[in-house]
């Protein structure tokens, strides 16, 4: 019998991506992904179910479609994109429903996924050059949407422990970039001038999106247990991933930036705090560990930001002719569900 | 090292003063370097990459200018006299230990500088994060190879890439102390150097320097006004006084004072590395034997110096 999986955050890079590499596998029988946005991929047998992050939708679904997989990949790292409640609602509250349904009694669950972020160590002064999975945070969280990561990550041990039959792996993932992901970082290397800090020149660590749904894929397969850090080989200085890129830089007053963010942002350019930490101290993580178990990076951050760089390059040109893919619903149906349609097989 | 650094009178004179030769095959760096057994992860992807800054934010480059910068104040300024750089070693981890003084001490761009160019190591400056809280001077400081003493990073640079790293255990209370309590060492913080050593397996190096607390003596402090600045102490030193013409610049400039560098004979110790805590009793034993071995030195030191200036 096949894997039956449960994606949340079907509507994200993430969850789609996730549910196209799992479609793939003849060892998965079931794929259901929950989002409240429609996924914007193309997705051949994942059953898309509208849904918010309350608890009673989550047990029923579960419940009802003999979950045993659970990849959560829906938890916000950008805090640009809604509001603090929000963000809290999504990633703490979600988080919580979603334990709460997976581990009731006569659950069907024995493996879960989470993906976090290396924001939860912060960027501080105090850091040491990398991280380990168990060094503990040199300040305490100041940014809001590291205060949520943190409480997910809580959450999630929390889980594991009370569980321990259910296998549990915590993917921490460094600043993604790659040809089609975006975020704050890979908008701020897309402006003409590429800020920075003036007087800093912090070391930056990348991972390329493939190598994220590769390592979420390795860990599930395997059924790894643990926390691990995802990012690639070595550090860069940021004047160096803005020269990669062809770019020139604009210096950021490093005092009162909190004062300047409402008229940059203004401007269109969008820095979300956890980033300006970034610039200022940079952050780097030990990535040895899931090496150790046998994951292979198919990327180093230099490679990972050459890779984007090209596209990058060619952006412009791609943008306007890519027919962007709309889920209908009653389309879909047709397709999966109609005798009318002749499966190719 | 820089090919274009040709030797002056002077430098050659500071080199020939050293009394105990350094292997002859010592002074080719790349004999030197080609022991380090890791390359830094950043530096195998070669191709890529448009700087030369490693992963702890040093760059070999900037090193270099930084000592053809420094190097005249190192030879014809200081004049800069080694006793027993034998005792560095030539290859493998270590922890350099030295006594630390000055306002703004002088004894660390010495110690890293004569190594780099009498050894051909590269050094690693263990220091406090005020630095990194610093816009420029923080990236230069890394730059230049200073990186910020957390005992991962030390773990990491001694054990997993067998490096040599600085590390002044007395702190900003070496430094900010009187001119009238020189050459009196300090607490050894909490013994953390020695813990970080035994850990990564390597042995310490003692070094006793003699000259800096001269260099830039503390007259007076004011303690206000240095926890507005946020610095760990803002005093009035003898060369501000002494350089008052040449008004903020003169803050900068050190007196000059010779400084000599004796570095002591290596402790290794007799444990097992890696281990997640060691007793806090032998940790403690040697951080005071090692503080009191170069305090005796300090003092047998002073004993033989004739003049501030001259030696």
């Amino acid at each position: 019998m096949g894997k039956r999986v449960l994606i949340t955050g079907l509507g994200t890079f993430w969850g789609s991506r996730l549910a196209q590499a799992l479609e793939a596998d003849p060892n998965v029988d079931v794929i259901v992904g929950l989002d409240r946005n429609a996924p914007d991929v193309p997705l051949a047998r994942t059953e898309y179910v509208r849904s918010d992050e309350s608890y009673s939708i989550l047990s029923r679904i579960v419940k009802a479609a003999r979950i045993d997989t659970i990849v959560h990949t829906f938890l916000v790292m950008d805090s640009t994109q809604m509001s603090s409640r929000q963000i809290h609602e999504i990633n703490v509250i979600g988080t919580m429903n979603l334990f709460a349904a997976a581990s009731a009694s006569a659950s069907t669950v024995r493996n879960v996924v989470v993906k976090s972020s290396t924001l939860v160590y912060g960027a501080h002064p105090k850091d040491p050059v990398w991280f380990s999975e168990e060094t503990r945070r040199a300040a305490g969280p100041v940014q809001m949407v590291e205060r949520s990561l943190l409480e997910v990550e809580s959450y999630v041990r929390d889980f594991a422990v009370d569980n321990p039959q259910i296998v549990v792996a915590m993917l921490r993932f460094s600043n993604v970039l790659g040809p089609d992901i975006t975020t704050p970082l890979a908008k701020a290397l897309d402006l003409p001038l590429v800020p920075r800090m003036f007087g800093f020149d912090p070391r930056f660590q990348f991972v390329h999106e493939t190598d994220v749904v590769r390592a979420i894929l390795f860990v599930l397969e395997r059924e790894i247990q643990g926390t691990f850090n995802v990012a690639g080989d070595g550090l860069l200085p940021w004047s160096e991933v803005a020269a990669l890129c062809g770019k020139r830089t604009i210096p950021l007053s490093p005092w009162g930036l909190g004062l300047l963010s409402a008229p940059i942002r203004r401007l269109g350019i969008e820095l979300p705090p956890e980033l300006i930490d970034l610039l200022r101290h940079g952050r780097g993580v030990d990535n040895r560990r899931l090496k150790q178990r046998g994951f292979a990076y198919n990327f180093t951050s230099a490679e990972t930001v050459t890779d984007f760089v090209g596209s990058l390059r060619v952006g412009a040109m791609t943008a306007a002719t890519g027919a962007a893919y709309q889920y209908e619903r009653d389309v879909e149906q047709f397709f999966r569900h109609s005798p009318a349609v002749v499966n190719p097989d | 090292m820089a090919p274009s650094e040709k030797p002056t009178k002077t430098a050659t004179k500071a080199r020939r003063v050293v009394k105990l030769p350094v292997p002859a095959e010592a002074h080719t760096p790349s004999v030197a370097l080609a022991v380090v057994p890791s390359k830094p992860e950043a530096d195998q992807h070669g191709d890529l990459r448009r700087s030369d800054v490693d992963e702890w934010g040093r760059s070999a480059k900037s090193r270099d200018l930084a000592r053809r910068i420094y190097g005249p104040l190192y030879r014809s300024w200081h004049r800069v006299e080694w006793d027993g750089l034998d005792k560095i070693p030539s290859h493998g981890g270590a922890l350099l230990v030295s006594n630390h003084a000055g306002a703004i001490p002088g004894d660390a761009p010495a110690i890293m500088h004569g190594i780099e160019e009498e050894i051909g190591r590269p050094v690693y400056g263990l220091a406090d994060e005020m630095f990194k809280r610093l816009p420029i001077a923080g990236t230069l400081w890394a730059r230049t190879g200073g990186v910020l003493a957390h005992p991962d990073n030390a773990y990491r640079l001694l054990r997993e890439q067998q490096q040599l790293a600085l590390v002044f255990p007395e702190g900003t209370k070496g430094t900010g102390k009187y001119y009238r309590d020189r050459y009196q060492l300090r607490r050894f913080g909490r013994g953390g150097f020695v813990q970080i050593a035994m850990r990564a397996g390597v042995p310490i190096v003692p070094i006793a320097v003699v000259g800096a607390e001269e260099a830039m003596p503390i007259l007076w402090k004011n303690t206000p006004l240095a926890k507005m600045l946020g610095l760990p102490y803002a005093p009035i030193t003898a060369n501000m006084l002494a350089f008052a013409a040449l008004g903020p610049l003169g803050a900068l400039l050190p007196l000059p004072a010779k400084i000599k560098i004796r570095v002591l004979d290596p402790v290794s110790f007799d444990v097992e590395p890696d281990q997640p805590r060691y007793s806090r009793s032998l940790v403690m034993d040697e951080s005071e034997h090692i503080r009191q071995h170069i305090q005796d030195a300090l003092l047998d030191m002073l004993r033989d110096r004739k003049s501030v200036w001259f030696g």
